[in-house]
């Protein structure tokens, strides 16, 4: 076997055009955090490391075989819910929530697990009831759904729960529910709002609040979003320079290296800057609905739909709260904000998008 | 079976997705366009308002204050000056338990209790987010021990900054004044003039005396440091500066030694004393006796010590050159003499004879001359130089007060002089119209009679008769008083000078201002009420003594300076100007509760002429110097 052939077989399943869309993006990411951090190579170097772990994880899945990825799927699911019932009964609490378990060699966040785990069954679920889908399928599988995320909602951990929830709610969408349950369930959940409300924590109410009127609270929690606000808007057409963000070097901006990251992009790189992250993002997401559909079955059509979808919406919350018209609810910029879970779960996702491409042709044949 | 079912749905659920993907995709889109939307409104339209909002955030502005000007003397003596000290000092906000705080600091440096009731007061009076002064002028020793231990102490810091100190302290209280923390009334003024931004950072203006009247030049120009900061309020690096300009420094017209030779020269006397520069206005030396040391005021005088100062029976606090209105007494005659010359009223050579007692027609009240039995036959020049009061009473009464209030106004009686100091009194000159509003009484011809001799309604202030004085050793030509010189700028080599031009001149005839300046050089020549004051003078001195009368003696009831208490005692008035043909410094002297004129005020006039004109320094005096002599006015 020349090199050659070595090589190509070791890209075989990778998809060029996502691969490209992602490695620009991460390459922003490096560059981001270099300046977030204060020109510093600390965080850049972690991330890198997180994008090489995560790289080779997705390779790896990448090249898994579909079917593997439909047996995987209640395993996972099984597992995460094991870990999510452990940590609520043993959990460690940090920072007023108990999201993390210490397995004794490493402390773990369940609930990560579950952003795959969730759609991944229920795709799993629909393909194995697909010849005979009834309403009562959809119901079962919105439970399968739901029994995770109460739990994970209970940590209390909003912006997970939330975002687990759309990605269930895009594989149910995309399984077929009929427009008039989805109807029915808008009308309810506004109708459940007051209730809703009044089962929440204080701090997430005061998040929401927030959103509505940040300058009441100035120094305190409203301080995040006006702060992110004035950076983004400082920065104009074309931003103040790279590593001239006086927002973010000036320590004025929050969590700068994570779940605020994007005001520090946009206060350097201006609305040209957006445009062409936007763009980035608007890529990589055309190119997984293009996935989508070209998936030869039903239990990959919706997966690879749920994980574009569910990948758009992280990026719309996360610039959404940034940028001031979605409330603060700890979402990390997808494939930007430093950190490895989430890097890994991101990638993992894409791997499954990047075997459900490659591994079409096999399947029909 | 499952594959032939799924054969059955293929196509038409390929299209149900392919549907609920396009819905997806424009679900996408939508998220995308409000994102754009955002971006579109913070990053264009409100750029500018988030771009203040960030520049606002990072930039701070920083006032630096400026230093003070200077006071100097008219021979470049410094009066008020600036110094570096240390001071320590507590933020308010930082410290909880004040008085366990304190107590442990008064382990490490001194705090007397003078120091505790002083910051008591300023924490009443303070905002709360102000750091306070606990002790000021710490030594060197005292601030290495508690730098040692500050570490104990969070929100106890050392500060270097510049204080105010006046070298002279009570010499030239009265005259200096003294700057002060600024307090609410100053804070509303200074915004209604407009001048907040200049204050930024400043912590002091003046109170009184002249750092009062010249703040504005003395000021300075507040500099301005904008500093970048980051959240935490720290400054990361300066991004521009316009530095402060010091204020002007004042040069005065006041000759420090000759200040200082006055105030010692009262002893333990209380009373006032003001010379003038006849030829320009220049005020030589301004005393008010006692005085009382003025640096304790700027940062707040504790409580203790203002109300010992306060209730003191000697007013020590009470500017008596400025704002001390006395009867002028006998020292009102060469004035009066001169309106008689001036209305024609009477001849230099028209005499009278004093038996002693004056009539007015057809009344049988009787107005005693000071000297029983009288001086005999009198004209204008002995009548000052003895100071006859028979002759006076007359001149008033052939005068009227119609005349005398229009000739003594133009002398500056019952008017402000105008000196660049606030808070001057105006003294009274007595007319119709101010009885009929004041009493609501007609005149009486008595009341003319009193003010002949400088009794009965008459007040003045003892700058406004060094004033008068001073106009008459200038031949009628009258300079506004000034005890600044000039101005000095700070930023250039240029000065301001203060009052250099006449007032206005009064045209005087020089025949009549010749008898009534010849007849009070005679008043310090054997013969006259002020022999002491010339004796073995140089010079020639042109004087005029006068008792200003602390209580009204009854009809027949005659006046013993040994059976009133010594607060009851008649004042002593001494004006002056020498020498007598080319005047150099005239002078006004007010010696409370003194007595005679010409024993206790004259001695005072003569040691301050004598060294100005003569470089003399004399010896303090004493009570017990003054004997109580047989001499009256």
């Amino acid at each position: 076997m020349t090199k050659r052939q070595l090589w190509m077989r070791f890209i075989a399943h990778l998809d060029r055009q996502l691969l490209l869309g992602i490695g620009l993006l991460l390459l922003t990411s490096l560059l981001v955090l270099y300046s977030a951090d204060n020109a510093s190579f600390d965080r850049p170097l972690g991330q890198l490391r997180n994008i090489v772990v995560a790289l080779a994880c997705m390779w790896l899945v990448a090249n898994l075989p579909l079917h593997y990825l439909m047996r995987i799927a209640v395993p996972i699911y099984a597992l995460g819910m094991v870990l999510l019932i452990g940590v609520a009964l043993f959990g460690e609490i940090s920072h007023g929530a108990r999201r993390w378990l210490n397995l004794g060699v490493m402390t773990i966040q369940p609930s990560e697990l579950m952003k795959i785990g969730v759609p991944l069954l229920m795709a799993w679920y629909f393909e194995k009831h697909e010849a005979t889908l009834t309403l009562k399928n959809y119901f079962i599988a919105a439970l399968l759904m739901l029994m995770p995320i109460a739990l994970i909602a209970r940590q209390p951990d909003l912006g997970t729960s939330l975002l687990i929830t759309a990605s269930g709610f895009y594989v149910l969408f995309l399984a077929g529910l009929s427009w008039r349950v989805i109807g029915g369930l808008f009308v309810a959940g506004i109708a459940s709002a007051p209730v809703l409300w009044s089962m929440m924590h204080e701090y997430q109410r005061h998040r929401i609040m927030m959103l509505f009127d940040p300058s009441q609270d100035a120094l305190g929690n409203g301080y995040h979003t006006i702060q992110a606000t004035i950076a983004v808007g400082s920065g104009g057409l074309l931003g103040k320079g790279y590593l001239n963000g006086t927002q973010a070097h000036l320590d004025f901006l929050p969590e700068r290296t994570t779940d605020f990251i994007f005001a520090v992009y946009s206060e350097e790189f201006g609305l040209l800057g957006n445009l062409i992250l936007l763009a980035l993002y608007s890529f990589v997401v055309w190119r997984g609905f293009i996935i989508t559909s070209h998936a030869s079955t039903y239990f990959t059509r919706l997966m690879a739909g749920s994980i574009t979808l569910t990948f758009a919406t992280y990026a719309f919350v996360n610039i959404g709260m940034v940028s001031g018209i979605l409330p603060v609810v700890g979402v990390p910029l997808p494939l930007i904000s430093y950190g490895g879970t989430s890097m890994l779960t991101l990638l993992l996702g894409f791997g499954m998008l990047m075997s459900i491409e490659t591994h079409k042709k096999l399947v029909r044949t | 079976m499952k594959k032939y079912v799924e054969f059955k749905n293929h196509q038409r659920e390929i299209y149900h997705f392919q549907l609920r993907l396009i819905v997806s995709i424009g679900f996408v889109l939508v998220l995308l366009a409000i994102l754009l939307v955002r971006f579109f409104y913070l990053q264009l339209l409100r750029h500018n308002y988030y771009q203040t909002l960030a520049e606002s955030n990072r930039i701070a502005v920083v006032p630096i204050v400026p230093n003070r000007g200077l006071i100097l003397d008219r021979n470049g003596l410094v009066l008020a000056r600036n110094y570096s000290g240390y001071t320590l000092e507590i933020n308010l906000n930082k410290v909880t338990d004040m008085e366990a705080t304190i107590n442990d600091l008064s382990m490490l440096v001194t705090i007397t209790n003078k120091d505790r009731r002083r910051f008591k007061k300023l924490l009443a009076e303070s905002h709360n987010f102000e750091t306070l002064v606990i002790r000021n002028r710490l030594s060197d020793e005292e601030v290495a021990r508690f730098a040692a231990q500050q570490y104990r102490f969070p929100g106890v810091e050392i500060k270097a900054r510049l204080f105010r100190d006046y070298p002279l302290g009570e010499k030239t209280s009265h005259l200096i004044g003294y700057i002060g923390r600024i307090n609410d009334t100053e804070v509303n003024q200074l915004e209604e003039s407009d001048l907040s931004a200049n204050y930024r950072g400043s912590d002091y203006i003046g109170k009184t005396g002249l750092e009062q009247s010249y703040e504005a030049d003395l000021h300075g120009t507040t500099g301005i440091e904008q500093v970048e900061v980051d959240a935490n309020g720290r400054a990361v690096r300066m991004l521009s500066l316009s530095p402060p300009v010091s204020g002007n420094t004042l040069v005065l017209s006041i000759d420090a030694k000759l200040q200082e030779i006055a105030e010692q020269s009262f002893g333990d006397f209380r009373g006032a004393l003001v010379a003038i520069d006849p030829n320009n206005g220049e005020v030589l030396a301004f005393v008010s006796k006692p005085g009382y040391d003025p640096n304790p005021f700027i940062d707040g005088i504790d409580p203790q010590s203002w109300d010992e100062l306060n209730n003191s029976p000697d007013v020590p606090l009470n500017n008596r050159a400025l704002r001390g209105q006395y009867p002028p007494g006998s020292t009102i005659k060469p004035f009066m003499a001169l309106a008689g010359l001036n209305y024609h009223t009477r001849t230099p050579e028209q005499t009278i004879t004093d038996t002693g007692v004056y009539y007015l027609p057809g009344s049988s009240r009787q107005y005693r001359d000071w000297k029983a039995g009288g001086h005999g036959l009198v004209n204008m020049f002995k009548a000052i130089q003895m100071s006859c009061d028979t002759y006076f009473y007359g001149l008033a009464t052939e005068l009227g007060i119609g005349n005398i209030y229009n000739f003594l106004t133009r002398f500056g009686f019952g008017q402000k002089t105008g000196i660049d100091l606030e808070g001057e009194t105006s003294g009274l000159l007595p007319s119709q119209e101010w009885k009929m509003k004041r009493y609501q009484q007609i005149w009486y011809p008595g009341d003319t009679v009193s003010v002949g001799i400088g009794q009965g309604y008459t007040l003045v202030t003892p700058l406004q008769l060094a004033f008068a004085t001073a106009t008459l050793a200038n031949n009628g030509v009258a300079y506004r008083p000034h005890l600044v010189k000039e101005v000095r700028s700070s930023r250039s080599s240029e000065a301001r000078f203060i009052a250099k031009d006449p007032l206005y001149d009064l045209n005087i005839p020089a025949s009549q201002l010749d008898l009534v300046r010849r007849a009070m050089v005679a008043v310090t020549q054997p013969g006259g009420t002020a022999v002491y004051a010339s004796l073995g003078a140089p010079y020639h001195i042109a004087g005029k003594t006068g008792t200003a009368q602390v209580i009204a003696m009854k009809q027949g009831e005659k006046y013993d300076a040994k059976n009133v208490g010594e607060r009851l005692r008649d004042h002593a008035w001494f004006i002056a100007y020498a020498p007598a043909e080319n005047p150099q410094i005239a002078l006004a002297v007010l010696v409370e509760n003194g007595g005679h004129g010409g024993t206790t005020a004259a001695p005072i006039a003569r040691k301050v002429m004598d060294y100005y004109l003569l470089g003399k320094v004399p010896k303090p005096l004493t009570k017990a110097d003054v004997q109580e002599s047989g001499a009256h006015d």
